[in-house]
């Protein structure tokens, strides 16, 4: 709307497509774009709900979905009691609504099979969405880069995308999966039940041929603060590693 | 376009709307957003510099610069990612003051902000310049801890707040407005939150 010819990534209009249940408190929403862009794993979007008053809300999401996966794009939204646009989401939007949605945005938390790795994951909770697109990237690109994700959630039940990130896992073709619940025992031989600690983080890097050659952290600011100094602690360069903060 | 089924918590008009740029929402907490890891900068390692391009013009260390006279700002601060905090009060060192103290006028129409951990961002010098921008050592009355920037971060309130670099070592006058780290990667050259200038193109 206020928004000249000239500006790079105008808003649109996009249409929900598909709802998915993904945890008690996460859902995945699939837009339909009216203008198709190509968007960089570990990039965000912003979406803006305009109430009849002329009231708006907007919100940045992260893509889950990697690049390759065509006119659509998956915001996978965790529901915020206190927040104004995740509620609407939960518990208003329904399939053939549409919401405006400008992107794709962000150039520092990005990924790209040809930059190389090993590549070093460590997310909390809703922090994994971006992530996700890295590992949805170098599978649909056949990409033989060694990856490690090491995924915090509270209990099992809360992991994000469980399933399928198990099942990349089970491919055993470089990419491992290291979970942690914060409140429950781990349920998989090699998984841990406590926060993100330096010694976890070593013992995951011996999961990679080499020193990964880049790190992104993303999370609340309390994880993304604690998981990057237990980088720093288990001895990957600061340089290295790339953080993306998730609101309060 | 009026999204369906969504609507404004909105209440009647206040003098509160009339201080939340357009797209944001108020914040009550103190989000923290960096681009890597919270750099621990001891204030005896501490050291900033006033650059002329590449050449130094002069360089305090922490005692010699918390010499300078401090000033104290209450401002209200917008981030990129959509929050406003009003009233966020600081103390610090006037630009204006740092000038004074290198004997020096303004010495070209562009500044760019220097960190301890590289990071950079450009503002032109007249918006850091007649009281419009410090670099703050005192967050409520206390020093500024290190997620927030500490011991020492720009403060220019009237822009987006990446533009009030964290962990700042200098200030480096250059001749042509320079992009820095998020000026490079999608964000607005300048970033007036009243305009809406959030990303490369915005008006």
């Amino acid at each position: 709307m206020s928004d000249g010819p000239a500006a790079q990534s105008p808003w649109q209009t996009v249409t929900i497509r598909r709802i998915e249940k993904r945890t008690p408190r996460v859902t995945s929403f699939f837009f339909k774009l009216s203008r198709p862009f190509a968007h960089q794993a570990g990039q965000h979007v912003d979406v803006r709900l305009t109430a009849p008053d002329g009231y708006q809300a907007r919100r940045s999401y992260s893509i889950a979905s990697g690049p390759e996966a065509g006119e659509m794009i998956e915001l996978a939204i965790e529901r915020l009691d206190d927040g104004e646009v995740s509620p609407f989401f939960h518990d208003i939007a329904a399939v053939g609504d549409e919401v405006e949605l400008r992107g794709p945005l962000g150039g520092h938390f990005v990924w790209y099979d040809g930059d190389g790795g090993p590549l070093l994951l460590v997310g909390g909770g809703s922090g994994v969405v971006p992530l996700m697109a890295m590992i949805r990237h170098r599978a649909a690109r056949r990409s033989a880069v060694p990856v490690a994700l090491v995924f915090s959630a509270r209990v099992w039940d809360e992991v994000i995308f469980r399933d399928e990130l198990i099942g990349l896992n089970d491919r055993r073709d470089g990419f491992d999966l290291v979970l942690t619940l914060t409140r429950e025992a781990a349920r998989r031989p090699a998984d841990y039940s406590r926060r993100v600690d330096a010694a976890m983080i070593e013992q995951s890097m011996v999961r990679l041929p080499a020193p990964p050659r880049f790190a992104f952290v993303c999370g609340s600011n309390a994880f993304v603060s604690a998981a990057a100094q237990a980088l720093i602690d288990a001895g990957v360069p600061a340089g290295l590693i790339r953080t993306e903060r998730y609101g309060v | 376009m009026v999204t369906r089924g969504f609507s404004s918590g909105r209440k009647p008009p206040t003098d509160a709307d009339a201080r939340i740029p357009p797209g944001q929402y108020l914040e009550q907490g103190f989000p923290v957003l960096s681009a890597g890891p919270t750099p621990r900068v001891r204030t005896e390692e501490w050291s900033f510099t006033l650059k002329h391009g590449p050449r130094p013009v002069k360089k305090w260390s922490w005692t010699e610069f918390n010499a300078l006279p401090l000033t104290k700002m209450t401002r209200d601060i917008h981030c990129v990612t959509a929050w406003t905090k009003f009233d966020t009060a600081w103390q610090g060192v006037l630009v204006d003051d740092i000038l004074a103290d290198a004997g020096i006028e303004p010495l070209s129409p562009f500044t760019l902000a220097l960190s301890f951990d590289g990071y950079t961002t450009n503002v032109p010098t007249k918006d850091l310049t007649a009281g419009k921008a410090m670099v703050a050592l005192l967050y409520e009355g206390k020093p500024i801890t290190p997620d927030h920037g500490g011991p020492a971060r720009l403060l220019v309130p009237h822009l987006y707040f990446w533009k009030s670099a964290k962990w700042l070592n200098g200030l480096q006058f250059t001749e042509r407005d320079e992009p820095g780290f998020w000026e490079l990667r999608g964000y607005h050259i300048y970033g007036d939150p009243w305009r809406e200038q959030r990303y490369t193109g915005d008006p």
